[in-house]
């Protein structure tokens, strides 16, 4: 049999604090962030949204390769030996025209590992994280700098000095052959003089020496 | 021919503003409350509650809610009985509004100076028992039925210890005038400077006042006692079927039941409007200011306890009422009847 004085008063205590509580938070600060008008600052090393500083890119490909889900796509055409694409700010020369350098923010999972190899810390995340779209192909990033016609261009060119290095290596290759082939010529006919030479030499001397030969070749 | 016309016109008019002064202050605390609630229920969870609509705070969120449940489709099940579906939500905002003709809000204004008055307001929100139970059945939805029977089963019951405990206040005051019931009130005798209040008048009063407040928040189906909506998980028990206007109709006919409420208790234990000053504060004006103060700081406390305590189960919910408050009531009752009859 329970007290019912007892269990009155536990009741009413019970209830009387709850409603403490209940009024001591009624005075608390919201924990509300009012999201559209203020924004929480993301923490340092917050994973975000990658971004390039095309500028300081040397399109050594190593961010691509160390990418896991393959979200990085790029495309380098080597610069044509008349231009000089100038040095990064961490002092290496930079080789390569960018022409492609998309990242899809689709595929990427975030994970980081891009950001670690670059030799000139030019792929990073930045605290970014509104950046929704009605259409998924919006979410490929276009980094490259250069135009679709500069573009053109740097390949044509990069193609004809190929072409022409090419063709200075054939030519090279040609007269080396040349003159291999002279060499051996010469070197041949002196192995024919001499030859001769010795025939007469050995002729000079003796038959069993030339014994001794026809042995050796069988 | 004038005079005839002016001696119709009159009275119809005064009729008019007097029926008009209460709906308005029902209308204006509906929307206040809703917001208020909301604003509450935020602070009380560490929120903001609603922000966006009107500028400061979100004031005008009810009257955006209003609008799109004006807005909704007036949707009546295919074979509800028509009428008495659309009826019935006009019937319990009626039955509330009906019973503020009562309520003395100030000095100078009462709707109704009838010497009945407490018996007609009691006798009254009574049908809003009734317009549950015809909202319940109309709708033609077992879960409608089954949610009309237990709200109607629970008003029923809490109407038992509300009655005894407005009983023991007309024992004391000797009047079931709501304005005498007040002016009786006046001054500032108990211990020097307590006002007249009836609360302070006799400590069984006390005790007469927290079993009437357990009491209203059943009647008014507020939490912990809201078996009749449990949003959580009837799904709003009667007003399953409803929806748009007439939905929003069941609701302000519980906010003004709960205001009415809360008004009657303010007046038969607080002093209606007497001001706590004695004559400081004092007046028509005044008198509806501390009127509504008291009457909305119960409706406050009304909220705080929704957003602390759980909901009763129903047998509990029976439970409280019949074998405890029910008792309880009645002894008090006598006790008090006894103190008046030694002191």
């Amino acid at each position: 049999m329970v007290n019912p004085i007892k269990e009155g008063w536990l009741t009413f205590k019970s209830i009387f604090t709850g409603m403490g509580i209940t009024m001591r938070h009624l005075f608390q600060p919201s924990v509300t962030l009012q999201y559209p008008d203020e924004r929480e600052e993301l923490p340092p090393g917050a994973r975000a949204q990658l971004y390039v500083n095309i500028d300081d890119c040397i399109g050594c490909n190593l961010c691509a390769r160390a990418c896991p889900v393959n979200c990085i796509d790029i495309e380098t055409v080597k610069a044509t030996d008349d231009v000089d694409l100038g040095k990064t700010s961490t002092g290496n020369p930079k080789r390569f025209w960018l022409t492609r350098f998309n990242i899809d923010m689709a595929k990427c999972m975030y994970c980081d590992l891009c950001v670690h190899p670059c030799p000139t810390d030019c792929i990073y995340m930045v605290p970014e994280y509104e950046y929704s779209e009605f259409d998924r192909s919006n979410f490929v990033f276009h980094f490259s700098n250069l135009s679709p016609e500069m573009v053109a261009d740097v390949k044509e060119k990069a193609e004809d000095e190929a072409e022409r290095k090419k063709k200075e290596k054939e030519e090279m290759m040609r007269k080396k052959a040349e003159e291999k082939k002279k060499k051996e010529l010469e070197e041949k006919k002196k192995a024919a003089e001499e030859k001769v030479k010795k025939e007469n030499e050995t002729n000079d001397k003796g038959p069993e020496n030339e014994n001794s030969e026809n042995d050796d070749k069988e | 021919m004038f005079e005839t016309i002016g001696n119709i016109l009159a009275p119809l008019t005064a009729i008019l503003i007097h029926a008009a002064i209460p709906l308005t202050i029902i209308l204006v605390y509906a929307l206040v409350a809703i917001w208020g609630e909301r604003k509450i229920a935020g602070f009380i969870q560490d929120r903001l509650g609603p922000m966006r609509v009107g500028g400061f705070h979100g004031w005008a969120q009810s009257i955006a809610d209003l609008l799109k449940l004006i807005q909704k489709e007036d949707i009546v099940p295919t074979d509800a009985s028509r009428f008495l579906f659309k009826f019935a939500p006009f019937m319990m905002f009626a039955a509330s509004y009906a019973a503020f003709a009562v309520i003395p809000f100030s000095p100078e204004y009462i709707g109704s100076n009838i010497n009945v008055g407490v018996f007609y307001l009691l006798a009254i929100t009574s049908i809003l028992t009734l317009s549950v139970i015809m909202a319940g059945w109309a709708s033609n939805n077992k879960w409608s039925l089954l949610g009309g029977m237990r709200s109607a089963a629970q008003m029923v019951s809490y109407e038992v210890p509300t009655i005894a405990t407005v009983l023991t206040v007309i024992v004391v005051a000797g009047s079931l005038n709501l304005m005498t019931v007040t002016e009786m009130q006046n001054g500032n005798d108990i211990l020097g400077f307590l006002p007249n209040w009836f609360i302070f008048q006799n400590p069984f009063l006390i005790v007469a006042f927290i079993i009437f407040f357990i009491s209203i928040l059943a009647e008014s189906h507020r939490v912990p006692f809201d078996l009749p909506e449990s949003e959580s998980e009837l799904v709003g028990g009667y007003q399953t079927e409803y929806s748009g206007i007439r939905w929003a109709m069941f609701m302000l006919a519980e906010y003004a039941d709960m205001l009415l409420l809360s008004l009657l208790g303010a007046t038969l234990f607080f002093g209606g409007w007497n001001s706590p000053f004695g004559e400081f504060m004092a007046g028509p004006f005044w008198g509806f200011f501390w009127f509504m103060l008291k009457g909305l700081l119960l409706v406050f406390v009304m909220m705080w306890i929704r957003w602390t305590l759980p909901r009763y189960r129903v047998d509990q919910l029976m439970h409280i009422c019949w074998s405890i408050l029910i008792p309880l009531s009645f002894v008090n009752l006598i006790l008090v009847a006894l103190w008046e009859m030694i002191f």
